[in-house]
Parts: C-alpha cells; structure tokens; sequence
C-alpha cells in the first residue's frame, strides 16, 4: 500500500497577519512556517496506517525551497520520501494543475489532505485533484477504517456526521477528529537525524493559467470599543441585546 | 448572464442557506443581468425560493440524488449550467456545498473563490472580497474565467425578500448509475432536539473557566432559554468536557451567529479566528485583561457562576414579557 500526504505550509497559527508592497502581498517578514493543522491530523493518520499495514509513506509539496524544513519535519515524524513541486503557486487551480500532473505516473492508495489550508481557507486543492483525476474524493473526514481496500468514511455534516463506504484508492480531504489530538506526532531526535538521509525530490512545475488573481488584502474592520455592562446590572444587558444589537 | 444557485433544503423546503443565495443572486443579477435559477434535489415547495428573486427552479427528480453524492451532483450542476448558458455558479458554506463545488470547478475548469462576503465591485475584471488568513483579513479577488463559481460565507449578505413570478421546472441530469455506486451513504448520525451548530442565530460558548464538564448545566440552560447552540473553546474539547463537534476555532468549526456569548473563553488568536464573523459577541469573563474583551461588542466582568445564572432568571423574565 502507497499513501501520499498532499502537504500545505502555512504560518503559525498564532502569526499576526500583514502585507507588503501595497498591501498587495503577504508579508512573510518574522513569520514562522508550519505544517498545516489539518495536515498534521492527516499525517498522524498516515503514521498509524504505515505502522499497521507497512504502507510506504510519500510527501508532496508545491512550494518553494523555505519550506523545505517543514517538509523535512514530515519526514523526521516517519515519512519515506518526499517531493517539491518547486514553485510559488500563485492560487488553488494552479496547485491543483501541478498535483494532478505529479500524480500521472503514480499508483497512490490513498491521498490525504487537509480540509483547507489555514492560510487561504480556499478549501478546494484536494477536490480538483480528485475532479482533474477522476479519483474518489471525500470532504470534511473526521474518521477513516480500512479493510483492505475498503474503506468506510466519516465525514463532518450539519449536526452530526455521515458514514460512506468506498474503495481505494481515495483522495481524502482531513480534518481534526481524523486521530485524537493527543495522538498527534511530533519528531524525536532520531527521527530529525534519520530526516536529514531521506530522499526529498525537487520537482519542476508545469504550465498552468491562474485562473484567479489576488490584487489587494487589507485588514478586516477594527471593532469598536467593547461595551461594559456591569455584572448588578443585567437589565442594560439584556436592553443593549434587544434594542441595540436586535439579537434578542 | 444568468445565475445558477444550489437550493439546499430541510425535509424539501429550501433551507436559510438557500434563501441567502437567491438574495445574493437577485442582487448580483440586477447588476450583470440575467435571471437566477436554482437548482435543488427534491424539493417539496419550490416556490419559497420566488420571494427571493428566483426566476425558474429546476427540481431534480430522481429517487438516485435523494442522498447527497457529491460527483453525481458535480455532475448536475455541470449539466444544468451548460442547458441555460449559465456564467456564474453559487453555493453555500455547508458540508455539501464545500464538497462538491470543488469537484465542479475542475470539472468546468472554473475560478471559484470560497469564503465570499461582498457582491463584485465591479463585474469586469470581476472581483469580489473574501476573507482569508482565518478572519485576519480580506482579500480582493479577480476570477478570471468564463465561467466563475463562488462559495458565499455563511449569514454575510443576509436574506431580502424581493418576489417574483417564477417557475419550476423538472430537471433530470444524466448520470451514470455507478457513479452513485462509487461512494454510498450508510450511516447519517445526527444529534436531536439540538440546535445545530452551523444554522444557529445565537450561540452559547464556553471554556476552562468553567472549571469542569459538570457545570455546563447553566451553559445548556442559557442556550434553552435564548433558543441557542452551545460551543466550547479547544481545550475544553480536548479535555473531553465537551464533544469536538462543539469545538470552534481555528481548527474546528467557524462560525458567523448573530449573538455569540463567550463565558469564561480568554479569547486565544486561535478562538478568534473561529469566530470573528459573529455579527456580536458578548464576553462574560472574570479577568477583566482577558483579550476576548478587546474582540467583543457588549461584555460583563463577573464570575460566570454568579453572572450566568442571573441572566437566566433576566431572560426568562424577558421572553415571558416579550
């Protein structure tokens, strides 16, 4: 069995946004880069998977070389191998476009991804994959059983959950809930010496059209300052909730 | 230039998600032209949708679509857009709508834009804002194909009721019977006599201040009396005080209610994130630094032990006089 981790790097989740050159890109100055949150959910499962069965775990990546110590990060947590699709994708149809291509001559069992990325939040790279190659594809997994290759799928709906049954291979976009958060890796020692031997691939980017274009980000509105309502007087509260905000 | 809309529905009515898209379809086709048309899987009173804006509604009739299969209605769509000359494609930000609209785009090799809050600025170049970096801001986007598909953010443009005379017809895709066979339903597990989550106009959400799963007695009480949700921060979910499917966050659910009442959340960049859409929140918080403040509308520095159970016994003698 072969499991491809479809890898998104992003910036930590504590970061403070900003942008550059006119506001019209994002300021990358003193960030940390991390994997993905919903990746990581991913990749542990992947982890557990390998470990039972002795699948082959691989990584892709379609970014530039800065990344490449969070790639080696997957690999130091028990990846075999991994790949750079060496480019700075320009939006989620391109990334997809270089995706599908890199899966062409490839035998993947099963593809996991994240449910979004937490940077962009597009939601979409892992659907196109599946659209641009024809492959099964499940959203919002927040629980995986295989048996051989069937599979039965959880994934997140309104209120509740959703079981599905299918076959492999599948591409599966993750999420938190895929293994338990006490679950999630993080690499020892001689896993990040181990990382430093294993192969990562640089890979050259295809032709591909932007189909959508970022121009401009600004920063959301600042709130006004927070009404105080003093805990004796809950009867203002309760006339703010009804006659100002009109939620009540 | 019309719009094709996805008519999500409840028990075959068109469910709020629904009706925001018509609104936001209705507005989008005075500007462009055109007529808005939806399309909808079994839907019992199409006619709900006219009030909206809705020209035609096409009504997949076909026992095989019952159940949601996102490539069989990838598929759909694809076909309904190519019948009507259909140029833009909306969907809404639910389970379904984030599931096969992806899949549609690669099909239809359509820019499609996620988290959308606004109508275009302009229509050529089209661009629209949408929110990114988890609510830290917004970003102004051109889509930049023929065909363009946009995913609206939940309760962002609101409902505004404009009718029209519609109509509806029956719609029958062509999809192959083994394209529902490559992934079935079998299970569908939802809580009861719970307000979901995601369709919640007000939402009750607490975290460690509440010091343990056994107190959540008042949250669930708080969230009975205003007809609420409830939600909790992500260390109460990981504990285990609270299922995750109540976790919202960053990494959990996003939400965007008209109320969202924090009690005893200090409000970490990550809590934020999850909810900086709502359109109010109120913080009840006993650290009166708490970083939640600085986020909120209205807030009540107090004990939540001593506060929440006060605003109960205030909203019931509120509601029995409303």
């Amino acid at each position: 069995m072969k499991i491809l981790l479809m890898l998104s790097v992003v910036p930590d989740t504590t970061s403070k946004i900003n942008f550059t050159d006119n506001d019209t890109r994002f300021d990358k100055t003193g960030i940390q880069f991390v994997i993905n949150p919903h990746d990581e959910f991913g990749l542990t499962k992947a982890m557990q998977i390998k470990e039972k069965t002795g699948a082959e775990l691989h990584v892709v990546h379609v970014g530039v070389q800065a990344n490449e110590s969070v790639i080696r990060k997957t690999l130091a947590i028990g990846a075999d191998k991994a790949f750079r699709i060496d480019t700075d994708p320009q939006d989620s149809f391109y990334t997809a476009v270089q995706l599908a291509e890199f899966l062409k001559d490839k035998d993947y069992d099963l593809i996991i991804a994240g449910r979004e990325s937490i940077d962009y939040n597009g939601g979409m790279v892992p659907g196109m994959v599946a659209a641009m190659t024809g492959m099964r594809f499940i959203n919002a997994v927040i629980g995986l059983e295989l048996n051989g290759t069937e599979a039965m799928v959880d994934r997140e709906i309104e209120g509740g959950k959703e079981t599905l049954q299918t076959t492999l291979p599948l591409i599966i976009g993750g999420q938190k809930g895929l293994v338990k958060e006490e679950e999630l890796r993080i690499p020892n020692m001689r896993g990040i010496m181990m990382a430093r031997k294993k192969p990562l691939e640089v890979l050259s980017p295809v032709d591909a059209p932007v189909v959508t274009e970022y121009l401009k980000f600004e920063k959301p509105p600042a709130k006004s300052a927070v009404k105080l309502v003093d805990k004796d007087n809950l009867d203002e509260l309760i006339d703010l909730l009804h006659n100002e905000a009109k939620v009540i | 230039m019309s719009i094709l809309i996805f008519a999500e529905h409840q028990n075959g009515k068109p469910n709020k998600t629904a009706k925001e898209l018509a609104s936001y379809a209705k507005a989008l086709a005075e500007k462009t032209g055109g007529e808005v048309i939806a399309l909808g899987f079994g839907l019992t009173s199409p006619e709900d949708l006219y009030a909206y804006g809705v020209n035609k509604v096409l009504n997949v009739d076909d026992q095989r679509f019952t159940t949601f299969n996102a490539k069989a209605y990838a598929e759909a769509f694809k076909q309904a857009a190519a019948q009507n000359g259909i140029k833009i494609i909306l969907t809404g930000q639910t389970a379904d709508g984030m599931y096969f609209t992806p899949l549609l785009a690669g099909m239809l090799k359509a820019a499609y834009v996620t988290q959308v809050i606004s109508l275009p600025e302009q229509n050529d170049p089209f661009i629209i804002k949408r929110k990114a970096f988890s609510n830290k801001a917004i970003a102004h986007v051109a889509l930049k194909t023929d065909i363009k598909i946009l995913n609206i953010a939940k309760n962002s443009f609101g409902l505004q009721e404009n009718p029209v005379e519609g109509v509806t017809e029956t719609f029958k895709p062509e999809v192959a019977d083994e394209v529902f066979e490559e992934i079935k339903s079998v299970k569908v597990e939802k809580a009861t006599g719970k307000v979901p989550l995601s369709d919640a106009e007000i939402i009750v959400s607490a975290g460690r201040g509440l010091k343990g799963p056994e107190n959540w007695g008042m949250i669930e009480e708080l969230a009975e009396v205003l007809g609420a949700a409830t939600a909790c921060s992500k260390p109460v979910a990981d504990m285990g005080w609270r299922p995750h499917s109540e976790h919202v966050g960053q990494t959990g659910k996003q939400v965007a209610p008209n109320l969202y009442i924090a009690i005893g959340i200090s409000g970490a960049i990550q809590h934020l994130a999850g909810v900086n859409s709502s359109k109010n929140i109120l913080v009840i918080n006993i650290d009166p630094e708490a970083p939640f403040f600085k986020a909120a509308d209205y807030g009540v520095v107090g004990d939540a032990f001593e506060v929440v159970p006060k605003l109960i016994e205030k909203l019931k003698e509120f509601k029995s006089a409303h």
